[in-house]
């Protein structure tokens, strides 16, 4: 097991991609301490700027848990293409958390900064506070959504989260942004508290569960029925009773959008088209 | 300053070459009988292939379009990037590079001289602000003729020679250096939502045929004396069934033809190749192209070979993409430049399990494969729309290796396998006609008298690639024609070694090309003029021209014209 723990108040953008079991395994301690990465401008080591520990089992693949210690929201791209292993994060976090993870598991005590999980394929992430915007959404301009995996926020998510994902869980405990699901394919976003507008926004499936108020839906959504729940994941359902909308028409969509009907009675008005 | 590439196997196509051991000396940047042994500069290119800097005959690098190409795609970026070293400024590549990076890449191949087609004469000076800031080759646009009103005025009421003067006004005015015309008459119509679909097909509003355009737009680039032909982009191009229009586009300039000098140019042909009447029945219109190119001497073609990767689509054609729009559903820019032309611009992925895009991988090969003299086929990708110019070595292996093209083959969609005619043809190009495909032919067809070939007088552009033709039999060890490609162990411009062992040792200045169009009888500034520009143009007519000043190494070339 390896720990860091920043050695100083961190002031400038790090890009720290080399954060990852992936890279750390196999390698010795100065080896990870001679890691190369970008505060600012000016390339420096990893162990420039954190303190680094090992500690634990002699196993073989004993660097395949990261733990950090401290505030490390400048630090950017943790957990990026990693495969497998497990980083425990005891702070707030930057931006590009696990970006195209493939696997393993990133757990933070704290908050995130935005496109965390973006384009992720595979894994876990479990984020026990708020996450900014663009959660699971891929980078500006691609359309490579998030292809499966897990993602459980416990507290809010920014905008856009969940945007052209195609696939995997998403689950935010709190409340959500706008354009939640902009232009999701396939996949399950559930929402425990309620959303800003225009939720589910050019989708074309997938579903989207919103467990609390919602100011109003889009017009190019079509109410289908009222059901008593949702389904949110193998052997997890959301009590309701849901509105629930089929849309966005505006693109030929077929996707689901849930909505509570007892946190939204003024959507009864849809009702009569039922 | 004096340098002597030394012992290299020389390949110098144009002046009949063919791998011999010898040196090429260089004073004052150009290739000279001899220089002083004991001071100049030597390169050991003993083991190596040494040919003449590369000419790229299409290539979209610089300009307006470009640059929104740029704007849209930020994921085309994002994970390519090259940071700024002591001589080399930061960037970001992929299939649309920033304009230093683009200058880097090619010299890194070997490249010196690339040529930037479809400029809107409205957005030259944009143009210009980018090959400016495009450093290591030299360079040359093609303004957008073939719907300019003036044109399309004059042929429609049959004033040749005034269109050749309005011709040779807009070359000089935006320091153009060929008349490029993209889809005549379709961009006209796409300015009120049609397009053209036949050679025959009325443009609205001008009474005039695509035909008469490009009949006409060739017996102006005949009497202005211009070094490079006409360059069409066909009508339909991208349309199961093309090939005929490609082939009616040929013959259409057959008689106007003089001996055996080329009348036109059909430049990335692949995706003008298509047979059948729909996707589904698409397949390859290769041989009925090859067979009537290998009989004809008046038409040049490049390839315009897609490779299987992300990339982004860019012409002037605005309907032929629109139609890749609806048909990927992607991002879509659209722009109408008035009076002038139009643009589109579409990311596109090609995959190898489609079977339409497997196909056009095959057309492209079968063209430069049957096409059977390689001075009238040449290889592009046209960057970026069939890939990015950094897949040249892949192609340069197809070509080279039947071996490698096999080993494409088997992994693309089996439908289209198992239709190509590629397992049928056992062609592999030799280094002197790959030199062919990818300098000397290209120069040739442009004209340029001084690029392409290392003769006494030529510029002194040389690539050296680490490759030993003795030793390596490029049909069965692909993989490192590949590579030596990928990296030239030198690249020299001007008699200055710029790139070494792929990378890049000193940063210069390429020059901009530009043809000084010298007509007897100009044509007049009248008000009428001026005011037709303050009627119908955003921009006035004094402020139209690019100035000299704004190029910062020009390199004009004066032409006598006959009218």
């Amino acid at each position: 097991m390896i720990e860091l723990v920043p050695n100083r108040e961190f002031r400038l953008p790090i890009t720290a991609e080399c954060i990852s079991p992936n890279v750390f395994e196999e390698k010795t301690l100065p080896e990870i301490e001679a890691l190369k990465v970008w505060e600012g401008n000016k390339q420096k080591t990893l162990g420039g700027i954190f303190k680094i520990a090992e500690s634990g089992a002699d196993n073989q693949q004993k660097n395949n848990t990261i733990t950090i210690h401290g505030d490390v929201t400048e630090v950017r791209g943790i957990g990026s293409y990693m495969k497998n292993g497990e980083i425990v994060i005891h702070g707030n976090v930057g931006l590009y958390l696990g970006v195209e993870m493939h696997g393993g598991k990133i757990t933070v005590y704290g908050n995130t900064g935005g496109w965390a999980g973006s384009m992720m394929k595979n894994g876990t992430i479990e984020i026990h506070g708020n996450v900014g915007d663009y959660l699971a959404s891929p980078y500006r301009g691609s359309t490579k959504g998030m292809r499966g995996g897990r993602i459980v926020v416990h507290g809010n998510a920014g905008n856009e989260a969940g945007a052209y994902m195609k696939h995997g869980v998403i689950k935010i405990l709190g409340s959500a942004g706008q354009f939640l699901g902009l232009r999701m394919r396939e996949g399950t976003i559930y929402v425990k508290n309620g959303c800003e507008d225009r939720a589910g926004a050019c989708m074309s499936g997938g579903k989207i569960v919103i467990g609390g108020a919602v100011e109003s839906i889009l017009p190019s959504f079509t109410i289908d029925s009222i059901k008593k729940k949702a389904k949110v994941e193998e052997g997890e359902d959301a009590e309701g009773p849901f509105y629930v909308f089929l849309g966005d028409l505006a693109e030929n969509g077929n996707g689901k959008l849930y909505v509570s009907k007892t946190s939204n009675p003024h959507l009864g008005s849809y009702e009569k088209f039922i | 300053m004096e340098l002597l590439v030394k012992n290299g196997f020389v390949y110098d196509p144009l002046n009949g070459i063919d791998g011999q051991k010898m040196d090429i000396a260089v004073k004052d940047g150009q290739v000279v009988e001899s220089v002083n042994e004991r001071k100049a500069k030597k390169i050991d290119a003993s083991g190596m292939v040494v040919m003449p800097g590369g000419v790229d005959i299409h290539t979209h690098i610089a300009g307006s379009e470009v640059n929104t190409g740029r704007l849209l795609r930020p994921e085309d970026h994002f994970k390519d990037h090259e940071s700024k070293t002591s001589v080399t400024r930061s960037g970001v590549g992929r299939s649309i590079p920033s304009t230093f990076t683009t200058g880097y890449r090619y010299s890194r191949m070997g490249y010196t001289t690339i040529m930037n087609p479809s400029m809107p004469p409205l957005e030259a000076k944009h143009t210009h602000e980018e090959l400016n800031d495009t450093p290591m080759v030299d360079k040359a646009t093609y303004p957008l003729l073939g719907d300019w009103w003036f044109v399309l005025e004059h042929l429609a009421s049959g004033n040749i020679d005034e269109c050749a003067r309005n011709v040779a006004w807009l070359i000089k005015a935006t320091k153009g250096y060929a008349i490029k015309i993209v889809n005549p008459g379709g961009l006209e119509a796409w300015g009120f939502g049609h397009n053209v679909n036949s050679l025959d097909d009325q443009v609205p509003h001008f009474c005039i045929t695509p035909r008469e355009i490009i009949r006409g737009l060739c017996q102006v680039n005949k009497l202005l004396n211009l070094p490079h032909t006409i360059h069409v982009h066909t009508n339909n191009l991208g349309k199961p069934g093309n090939y005929i229009t490609a082939l009616e586009t040929m013959k259409c300039v057959e008689d106007l033809a003089t001996g055996t000098k080329p009348a036109i140019h059909i430049t990335h042909c692949q995706f003008s190749a298509f047979k059948g009447d729909d996707w589904k029945s698409m397949e390859s219109g290769t041989e009925p192209i090859a067979n009537y190119v290998n009989n004809h001497s008046h038409v040049t073609l490049d390839m315009g070979q897609i490779v299987f990767t992300d990339t982004t689509t860019m012409t002037a054609d605005g309907p032929f993409q629109y139609g890749l729009y609806g048909l990927t559903g992607r991002k879509w820019v659209n722009h109408d430049v008035e009076t002038e032309t139009s643009a589109g611009i579409v990311p596109f992925h090609y995959r190898r399990k489609n079977y339409v895009n497997a196909v056009q991988w095959s057309i492209g090969l079968e063209l430069a494969l049957l096409v059977k003299d390689s001075w009238k086929i040449f290889m592009t990708t046209d960057h970026p729309n069939g890939g990015p110019f950094t897949s040249y070595p892949r192609i340069i292996a197809w070509l080279m290796s039947r071996k490698a093209r096999q080993a494409a083959l088997k992994r693309l969609n089996l439908r289209a396998q198992s239709k190509s005619f590629l397992p049928s043809i056992d062609r592999e190009m030799g280094f002197y006609e790959i030199a062919t495909v990818t300098r000397a032919g290209q120069a040739r067809a442009l004209g340029l008298a001084h690029k392409g070939h290392l003769g006494i007088g030529a510029d002194g552009d040389i690539a050296i690639y680490n490759i030993n033709p003795e030793k390596t039999d490029p049909s069965q060890k692909f993989k490192t024609v590949r590579k030596a490609f990928r990296r030239a162990a030198f690249t020299i411009k001007d008699g200055k070694v710029v790139v070494k062992n792929g990378e890049v040792l000193r940063h210069v200045d390429g020059r901009t090309m530009w043809l000084d169009v010298q007509v007897s009888e100009p044509r007049g500034t009248t008000d009428d003029l001026k005011q037709r520009f303050k009627e119908y143009w955003t921009v006035e007519y004094e402020n139209y021209p690019v100035g000299e000043g704004c190029l910062t190494a020009s390199l004009p070339m004066t032409v006598k014209a006959q009218v």
